[in-house]
């Protein structure tokens, strides 16, 4: 077994042992001292003193007492928070801030749902996790932070992520709900339940350097999120974090600011974010808050008769209304668009220009000549290279691109394209595809050119091969096709793109 | 004309060539005073660089888009028929998913 295999078994057996201890926490199996006789306003011993009937214990006002001496605040808003509780839907980048901030001020009872675990690629945001958290189911890994930061609050884990059947059971149990969520229909169905059960619901969402915050579901007149979105977006336009990037303080501010929400709601201190929608520019340094439309009384969730109700949502089909799965993070799936013969795989890609064990470098700068040549290149390998002889360093496929007679066209976004790429690679954006047609044209040209004789005199039948790739392999099938529409018929599409080619030829090639 | 200042947020700003606020002279009818959906529609006919079906559904803007005239969400003043008068404010917000 190597030591990445019981790395990830421990891991494993670690997040097993933790919910173990979680479900004899919330059973009461385990008598928890500290955090009962801090929180209970049930300290049992008859105290030598008096206060204005907080329930706070000595432990509480010592570690609470910046904020107790506010004038703003004070013992009784304390107590409150002692006495809340508060569901977080997501351990991310928003959730991260929040559920620290929240158990740092002293909420007696968090909830925390997510059912991913964490990846390297999380922690520059989602700074409730650990680099010894990779792999760790990010519910709980959170509830671990918390735990250490607060050990005298109740923190409650929910691996199996919020869905349409466990949201209402969920939220009904918590004054106050954070959605901290990455996606629409987990934003639709969380406001949803908040409506149902009737608990406000501080909103947030941010991605690139813009973020918004906003409190649903509150007062008489508060809107939730279907007044004012009742209509879903269509699922192309929903960037996700891990296509359009975000800027790792940025869902810290917005979820800093929604643990303040959720204090101020908890606390009944100062004037919630309902009706009024905070929309900051981190990149120009602006925050802004604009006022919203009151509740809608024909809204399907809180209007006067809504069609969604505790007993119906369980049924309601968040996929089909928002046109997405609530997949968040995820890589999107694996699409097949173009016809099979049409594509390549990596491996096959590496087999076909990098024919063998024996190919070195200058091998290949000396024997490949294009497709066609081959079959004369494989000839003198079986020549020259007879297989006494040690095999030297397998050359990764990396001169693919960088071969005069061969085209690797890669359509992914610049971002991308300048974190690495195939050496020699022209790059064309799937986004502005048709304004690089020239310069493809250009390219294949050069290639026919460079491929000699042999081939230019033919290179109508035969033109240099061209291979698209992009990140995961489904907009390099969308860019042969438009390249079949604007007359260049012979791409070939990558499958599984510059991850399939990491994965499967070059384990240096870096991921994102 | 009427001088208006279109503000582009939530990502809607590279749908208009990364701009995020742009002080517009928008013509009007004569005897008509501009409303939003004109200000809109003349976003997109002379400001818009990219896929407009991102900006507008039909002679509206697209789920997800909130509208507001001078920071008010343009239901509490009219939506498509609010009117515009020189020197205010017309936001176009998309709302975010990402946590």
């Amino acid at each position: 077994m190597s030591a990445e295999d019981e790395l990830t078994r421990l891991r494993a057996q670690n997040a097993q042992l933790q919910r173990e201890l979680d479900r004899l926490r919330g059973s009461g199996a385990l008598q928890q001292s500290a955090p009962d006789a801090a929180n209970g306003a049930a300290a049992t011993a008859t105290p030598s003193w008096d206060g204005l009937q907080h329930g706070l214990n000595k432990e509480q006002i010592a570690r609470y007492s910046r904020q107790i001496v506010l004038h703003s605040f004070g013992v009784q808003a304390q107590a409150k928070l002692c006495r809340g509780s508060v569901l977080i839907v997501g351990a991310g980048g928003l959730g991260s801030p929040a559920a620290l901030y929240l158990a740092a001020a002293g909420v007696g009872r968090l909830g925390i749902v997510d059912k991913d675990s964490v990846e390297l690629s999380n922690i520059h945001r989602q700074i409730i996790h650990r680099e010894a958290d990779v792999g760790v189911h990010k519910a709980v890994s959170a509830a671990q932070s918390c735990r250490a930061l607060n050990s005298s609050i109740q923190v409650e884990v929910h691996c199996e992520g919020f869905t349409p059947a466990n949201a209402v059971q969920l939220v009904r149990q918590y004054d106050v709900v954070v959605d901290a969520s990455d996606n629409a229909p987990t934003r639709y169905l969380i406001s949803d339940a908040c409506c149902a059960v009737g608990r406000p619901l501080v909103s947030g969402a941010a991605i690139g350097t813009d973020g918004q915050l906003t409190v649903y579901c509150h007062g008489a007149d508060g809107p939730c999120y279907r007044c004012l979105f009742p209509e879903a977006p269509a699922a192309g336009n929903c960037a996700r974090c891990v296509d359009a990037g975000v800027l790792g303080v940025v869902p810290g501010v917005i979820g800093t600011l929604q643990a303040l929400e959720a204090v101020k709601l908890l606390s009944g201190i100062g004037e919630p974010m309902s009706r009024r929608l905070l929309v900051i520019d981190c990149a120009a340094g602006r925050f802004h808050s604009v006022k919203l439309r009151a509740k809608s009384a024909s809204c399907v969730s809180c209007g006067t008769s809504p069609a969604i109700t505790a007993a119906s949502l369980p049924s309601y089909d968040y996929a089909a209304f928002t046109g997405q799965a609530a997949a968040n993070d995820a890589a999107p799936k694996p699409l097949q668009l173009i016809a099979r013969e049409d594509r390549i795989t990596p491996a096959e890609l590496q087999q076909r220009w990098v024919a063998g064990p024996c190919c070195t470098a200058r091998h290949w700068q000396g024997c490949v000549r294009g497709r066609a040549s081959v079959l004369r290149y494989l000839y003198k390998l079986a020549a020259e290279c007879p297989s006494s002889l040690p095999a030297p360093a397998r050359l990764p496929g990396c001169r693919i691109a960088s071969q005069p007679d061969c085209v690797v066209l890669d359509v992914r976004p610049a971002e991308q394209f300048n974190i690495c790429h195939l050496p020699g690679a022209l790059h064309a954006p799937f986004k502005h595809f048709d304004r690089h047609l020239d310069q493809v044209k250009g390219r294949l040209a050069a290639a026919a050119a460079a491929a000699g004789p042999a081939t230019s005199g033919s290179s109508q039948d035969d033109p240099p091969p061209l291979y698209v790739v992009c990140r995961r392999g489904n907009d390099s099938q969308r860019a042969v096709a438009r390249l079949r529409e604007l007359g260049i018929r012979h791409g070939v599409d990558v499958v599984g793109g510059m991850e399939g080619w990491a994965a499967e030829v070059d384990p240096s090639f870096p991921t994102y | 004309m009427v001088k208006v200042r279109l503000e582009f947020s939530g990502g809607l700003d590279l749908l208009f060539g990364n701009q995020k606020a742009v002080e517009a002279d928008i013509p009007q009818q004569s005897g008509h005073q501009l409303t939003v959906a004109e200000a809109m529609a003349w976003a997109r006919d002379n400001l818009l660089t990219d896929r407009p079906e991102l900006f507008m559904k039909g002679s509206s803007v697209r789920p997800g888009v909130l509208v507001l005239l001078n920071d008010t969400d343009w239901e509490l003043c009219g939506e498509l028929d609010a009117l515009v008068a020189d020197g205010d404010r017309v936001t176009f917000i998309s709302t975010l998913h990402g946590g």
